[in-house]
């Protein structure tokens, strides 16, 4: 099995790291379902190798011309939801904070990522939980998340949004509902979702009311009718069937499309959910843009890409791919400071280390951010976390540019799928591109 | 009073018009005539004003409403009043699914029959239905009452957490973690002023109150069945 596996790139996070004391891990995750009666959960993503890594570019040469590295400008900018709404989204970087929950985050990482995405010239995201008045504050374009569970979601919220995010699944567990477990149900979090304090909260897998994609186009309807057709309206899926889900959201009248892959992180989710179910990011690049292409809208209607996207190289692949944008949300948490070696010491005290933390559900998390701890949460100066996610958009888009220019392309929307090619067999399927060093596109006809 | 023609003028003429009223207006009273069936009527209203829709409704109607007093002489359809938060929506005729769903305050009046779902994940809405409802109504209900003067359908208030419900008639089945529960002096005020709001005329006695027991609150491995 690990070998199969193996060869195709996907190895789990638990396989990885192997065994601990000479137990193998799969022992012991029996062993802890034996003692404790309750499935593993985690946050997070699925623990496995970047397929993205499986990428090269291919730098301009003879047969290509490039531009000069730190002196011909390579655009960046682009505009969300440019389809019905009469106010899009200006962005100056296409890398946007994804959402992420006040409950599952602490008010001061709620506060830095506002900063951050504003001082980078982009936007954030809300969360399972609604809007609170210090992210609305620091965050100079704000997407408002419509969610299942509807936590904190009102019609003044509605309006003072720059854009709003329906969410039918995210790719940490698509076809699943949320968990914030009790310990993380502080007195404010409870007051914002009209809950007891201390009670494990669900959030519903489906919305309440509507079922499929011909109700969704009323909820739109509707939703462009509260907020007299400004606001542009996204929806967000879970990859799983990233041809169909588009299409059927573009029908539905969504002004942007936002696709999670199953690397993209949540805050507390089974861990056989999150190694088990949905697929890959790169994986569902292709049919979705496809999907866009088949019906005539791609570019009109703007593809969003989520879900382990850690620096600028993945930027630049997913854009070449066709997306018009990704949104970051581990990779953003990792800027704050979480998993820093600085708290080594006490996430050794949590059973875990610097760098493998990933109990975000349990609310003790030293450095500040996954918690509710009024004590910890203090320990995340919001200023300093702003700056520290502002240079990491900075320079996740200088990475992205450099490429984008050894290319040849003075825009990052310019970068194409024929820059790219993969060295393995799998990524060279998935992503539509050649294997390194052939014209060989496995999966197309070469009749 | 005033008269607004849907068929001649357009949804987005209704909605723009009243969602502009400011809270002190003294344009109070409002017609809508020939709804046809039309999704999204009077949706995100903000004002104190009197909305009377005449005729039946699609999905939405009055939804996200604050403050302002609507009436539908007819029919609703899916989700009627959803996410209010305020004021209150009054229906002549039946309502389809998910009627009231994700309130936060205000008061729904069905003076008909509402299908299933109806106050779904209700998180502090009043909701008083004159006839039945449908299955899983009251489902993961949070806050707010539900009153139900006919019979309730199966998997009634599943998962529900604080919200009360008040059932007169026959209930076909209870959902995970819903049960009977004792009714005080309290819990009857509370019941007979929600029906004297919605114009009901019954006895609190005849009523049967059911809410959370609690026990799915926190995970236990033993209530794993009852999930």
């Amino acid at each position: 099995m690990t070998d199969d596996r193996s060869a195709t790139g996907m190895i789990s996070m638990a396989e990885r790291n192997g065994t601990e004391a000479g137990v193998p891990r799969w022992q012991q995750e029996i062993r802890r379902a034996a003692e404790t009666g309750i499935y593993k959960i985690r946050g997070g993503g699925a623990g496995r190798r970047s397929l993205f890594d499986d990428l090269l570019f291919l730098g301009a040469s003879i047969s290509r011309y490039p531009l000069e590295g730190y002196r011909e400008s390579c655009g960046t900018a682009v505009t969300l939801g440019t389809r019905f709404a009469s106010r899009p989204i200006e962005l100056e970087i296409p890398i946007t904070i994804a959402g992420m929950s006040f409950g599952a985050l602490s008010g001061p990482a709620k506060e830095a990522l506002g900063r951050g995405a504003s001082a980078a010239g982009t936007s954030t995201t809300t969360g399972d939980g609604g809007m609170t008045p210090e992210e609305r504050i620091h965050s100079s374009q704000l997407v408002y998340q419509l969610l299942p569970s509807r936590y904190g979601m009102n019609p003044d919220d509605l309006r003072k949004a720059d854009a709003v995010e329906i969410v039918v699944g995210q790719g940490a567990k698509p076809g699943g509902g949320g968990m914030l477990l009790g310990q993380k149900i502080s007195d404010r979090v409870a007051e914002m979702r009209t809950l007891p304090t201390g009670i494990d909260q669900r959030s519903a897998c489906r919305h309440p009311d509507w079922t499929g994609p011909d109700d969704m186009e009323i909820k739109i309807m509707e939703l462009r009718e509260i907020t007299g057709w400004e606001k542009p309206i996204f929806v967000k899926v879970g990859a799983t069937r990233p041809y169909y889900d588009v299409a059927l959201a573009v029908k539905a009248g969504a002004d942007v499309v936002v696709i999670d892959g199953m690397e993209g992180g949540t805050a507390a989710t089974q861990e056989v959910f999150i190694e088990h179910v949905g697929i890959p990011t790169l994986a569902c690049i292709r049919p979705a843009v496809q999907a866009l292409e088949d019906l005539g809208v791609h570019r009109e209607i703007q593809l969003v890409v989520s879900g382990g996207v850690r620096n600028g190289a993945d930027v630049a692949k997913i854009l070449a791919l066709g997306a018009d944008a990704v949104s970051i949300g581990t990779a953003a948490l990792i800027a704050l400071g979480d998993n820093h070696p600085k708290w080594d010491s006490e996430y050794r005290n949590l059973g875990s280390s610097a760098g493998r933390y990933e109990d975000w559900h349990e609310g003790r998390d030293p450095a500040g951010i996954t918690t509710q701890d009024p004590d910890l949460a203090a320990r995340l100066d919001p200023i300093e976390g702003g700056r520290r996610v502002r240079n990491l958009l900075k320079v996740m888009t200088l990475e992205a540019q450099t490429i984008a220019r050894a290319c040849g392309h003075n825009q990052l929307h310019n970068l194409e799928p024929e820059d790219l090619c993969a060295t393995s067999v799998e990524a060279a399927a998935m992503a539509r591109v050649p294997l390194a060093g052939t014209d060989w596109i496995p999966g197309q006809d070469r009749s | 009073m005033e008269t607004i023609d849907l068929a001649a003028m357009g949804l987005r003429h209704l909605n723009r018009t009243l969602q502009s009223l400011d809270p002190g207006t003294n344009r109070r009273h409002w017609d809508v005539v020939n709804p046809r069936g039309s999704h999204a009527v009077a949706v995100g209203l903000s004002a104190p004003v009197e909305v009377t829709v005449r005729g039946s409704t699609g999905y939405y109607c009055a939804g996200m409403n604050q403050l302002a007093t609507i009436r539908i002489t007819g029919s609703v359809g899916p989700g009627v009043a959803e996410n209010m938060m305020s004021g209150k929506v009054v229906v002549e005729g039946d309502a389809s699914q998910s009627a009231g769903a994700t309130g936060h305050g205000g008061l729904l009046v069905i003076k008909g029959n509402a299908a299933s779902r109806c106050g779904i994940s209700m998180k502090g809405i009043d909701i008083v239905v004159h006839g039945n409802v449908g299955h899983m109504s009251a489902f993961m209900a949070q806050a707010g009452t539900l009153v139900i003067a006919g019979d309730a359908g199966d998997a009634l208030g599943d998962s529900i957490y604080e919200a009360q419900i008040f059932v007169r008639g026959s209930v076909r089945s209870l959902g995970a973690d819903c049960i009977v529960k004792p009714v005080r002096p309290e819990h009857r005020a509370l019941l007979a002023e929600r029906l004297e709001q919605a114009g009901l005329d019954a006895r609190p006695e005849d009523f049967r109150r059911y809410g959370s027991a609690r026990k799915l609150y926190n995970f236990d491995v033993d209530n794993a069945g009852a999930y």
